[in-house]
């Protein structure tokens, strides 16, 4: 099993989540993060005074999914989050040892 | 008795709930302007100052300021503490008469804003109980007599600015903003940088709040200024339209100067430069024509502009340019009149400035009248503030600081809506990170034998 996880651009969520919807992903998470990258932050000025805005808000988009799907969710997630303008974000993929679903104890790949 | 005039009685009534406006309008200017963890603080020193000098106003505030003259235009006597014996005593001029109650409560609302004025210089780092023993202590020693100075006109016998020297201060361009920015200037003085500035950001937290303070104090200026005319006629007029031409211009004249020096104009700077007008065209706003109304904003806005960037120069911690609005904004408006006064203008009583013919001598007045104020204001408001310092202490501690103002001094955060604290967030909804109420079966002592937390 893998985990994906994609830090993209918030503009972006709702075409990432439509993607993987098609796909047939049955769940995500996701969540309000803040960070840069190669494009930095802005500087945003108040009354005269300069001030670095280093930390861009993202998205966090996290999925599971198994070993034969993951191209597919990462091709899904990285097409539908790029404007190919710098800061569209990136996606990682991590193995996971176990997945439990809380409510009937079912383990891996069943409580996918 | 002359018969009371009931139009006037009205203006001068309503022009008094506009002016009280201004203080909470001013709450919230300078709260945007702080981070969240300070906004309260802010807010509440700005709401104490009504409650403090309501009460001074009352006991011996006004007696001090408007009642005849004890001592060569300094000062009024004891003659109506507790607002005695002008209950049913009119004022102003034949057929402008209005009760004295109305007068005294319209002056009130003036007492009220002036210290509060101060307060944005020395955000998020002032005990709040000692900034309420500053307030009393300054608005007795400094405001009071200062009002005598500059409000209170007795046919040649009144306060020294007044009567004595003539110069024009229709609204409070020294009496409250050079009074209030040099009291201001002394403060940051004694009571030194917030922890990390300049080096770290103090951000506004909320821009949209300052924006909807400066409307407040735009609407109620015009109780401030063409209320004091304390009559409902040409004169409240002609201040009325100063009033707006001068904000509007200057807000153009600031919002011109980030265009030029920082690329883009900002809604900060849009509303820094309407209050910059409107403190700029309060001395002057019987006195101008509106043509001159609109140079004296333009150049309001401009400097005022590029006056609060001295701070970071001279490295004074003048949080939220109380100096750089207030006492620039205040002195260029009273000295402004030295060149712009209209003869033709109804406050002018046919006096005329430089520009329109008039010499040097009401530049010279102005000049007089600004220096004095604000010399007087400085060293009192730092004696004060160094006697606080010195014996109860007037800065929270460092920690205090740092964690926010906010929980140290009043137990209450602002808002409830961040992440991990708030009410909209997941963790707010398993309650992680937020106080919570005990639950029924934690609250049970007998069970658990201890004792029921929060």
């Amino acid at each position: 099993m893998k985990l994906v996880t994609a830090v993209i651009k918030p503009y972006q969520l709702d075409a990432v989540k439509e993607a993987l919807h098609a796909l047939g992903v049955s769940g995500l998470t996701v969540s309000e993060v803040q960070g840069y990258g190669r494009q930095k932050g802005h500087t945003e000025v108040y009354r005269g005074a300069e001030y670095a805005v280093e930390f861009v808000p993202k998205i966090r988009v996290e999925v599971l999914t198994d070993e034969i799907d993951v191209d597919k969710v990462v091709d899904a997630v990285v097409t539908a989050a790029r404007t190919g303008k710098i800061g569209d974000g990136k996606v990682w993929v991590t193995p996971v040892e176990d997945v439990v679903r809380v409510r009937t104890g079912e383990r891996g790949l069943d409580a996918l | 008795m002359p018969p009371i005039n009931y139009g006037d009685t009205a203006w001068v009534l309503a022009s008094s709930a506009l002016v009280l406006l201004m203080t909470p309008g001013l709450a919230l200017f300078y709260g945007g302007m702080v981070r969240t963890k300070s906004v309260l603080n802010m807010l509440m020193m700005n709401f104490a100052a009504m409650g403090v000098v309501s009460v001074l106003w009352v006991a011996y505030g006004y007696a001090l300021s408007f009642s005849t003259d004890r001592f060569h235009g300094l000062i009024g006597g004891s003659d109506a503490f507790g607002l005695r014996g002008t209950f049913d005593a009119l004022t102003g001029a034949d057929g402008d008469k209005i009760p004295v109650l109305a007068f005294a409560a319209f002056q009130l609302m003036f007492a009220i804003i002036t210290p509060a004025l101060i307060s944005g210089a020395i955000a998020d780092r002032a005990k709040f109980g000692s900034w309420i023993l500053f307030v009393a202590v300054w608005t007795t020693v400094v405001y009071f007599p200062v009002a005598h100075w500059v409000f209170f006109f007795d046919g040649g016998n009144g306060g020294w600015i007044a009567d004595g020297l003539k110069a024009f201060d229709f609204a409070g361009g020294t009496a409250v903003h050079v009074n209030a920015g040099a009291a201001a200037l002394a403060l940051v003085l004694v009571l030194g940088r917030r922890v990390g500035w300049p080096k770290e950001k103090f951000k506004p937290h909320n821009v949209p709040m300052v924006l909807l303070g400066a409307a407040l104090l735009w609407f109620g200026w015009f109780g401030f200024n063409a209320g004091s005319a304390l009559a409902a006629n040409g004169l409240a007029a002609i201040a009325f339209m100063n009033t707006q031409v001068a904000a509007g211009a200057a807000l153009v004249g600031w919002i011109i100067v980030e265009w030029l020096r920082d690329g883009r104009p900002t809604a900060l700077g849009g509303a820094s430069g309407a209050v910059a007008g409107l403190v700029a065209i309060t001395p002057a706003c019987a006195t101008v024509e509106p043509i001159g109304a609109i140079a004296l904003g333009l150049i309001a806005g401009a400097v005022c502009a590029l006056a609060v960037g001295l701070k970071y120069r001279l490295g004074f911690d003048d949080s939220l340019d109380v100096v750089g609005v207030h006492l620039v904004g205040g002195a260029l408006g009273a000295v402004l009149i030295g060149f712009l006064a209209a003869p033709f203008i109804a406050g002018t009583g046919g006096v005329a400035g430089l520009l329109y013919g008039g010499g040097f001598t009401q530049l010279g007045k102005q000049a007089l009248a600004v220096a004095a104020v604000a010399v007087y204001s400085f060293v009192l408001a730092y004696a004060i503030g160094w006697a606080i310092e010195k014996t109860i202490g007037f800065r929270v501690s460092k920690e205090a600081e740092i964690d926010g103002i906010d929980t140290a001094e009043h137990a209450e955060s602002a808002y409830d809506f961040a992440p991990t604290t708030g009410s909209g967030g997941a963790f707010a909804l398993a309650g992680v990170g937020a106080s919570r109420a005990p639950r029924v079966d934690e609250a049970e002592p007998e069970r658990s034998g201890e004792k029921i937390p929060g």
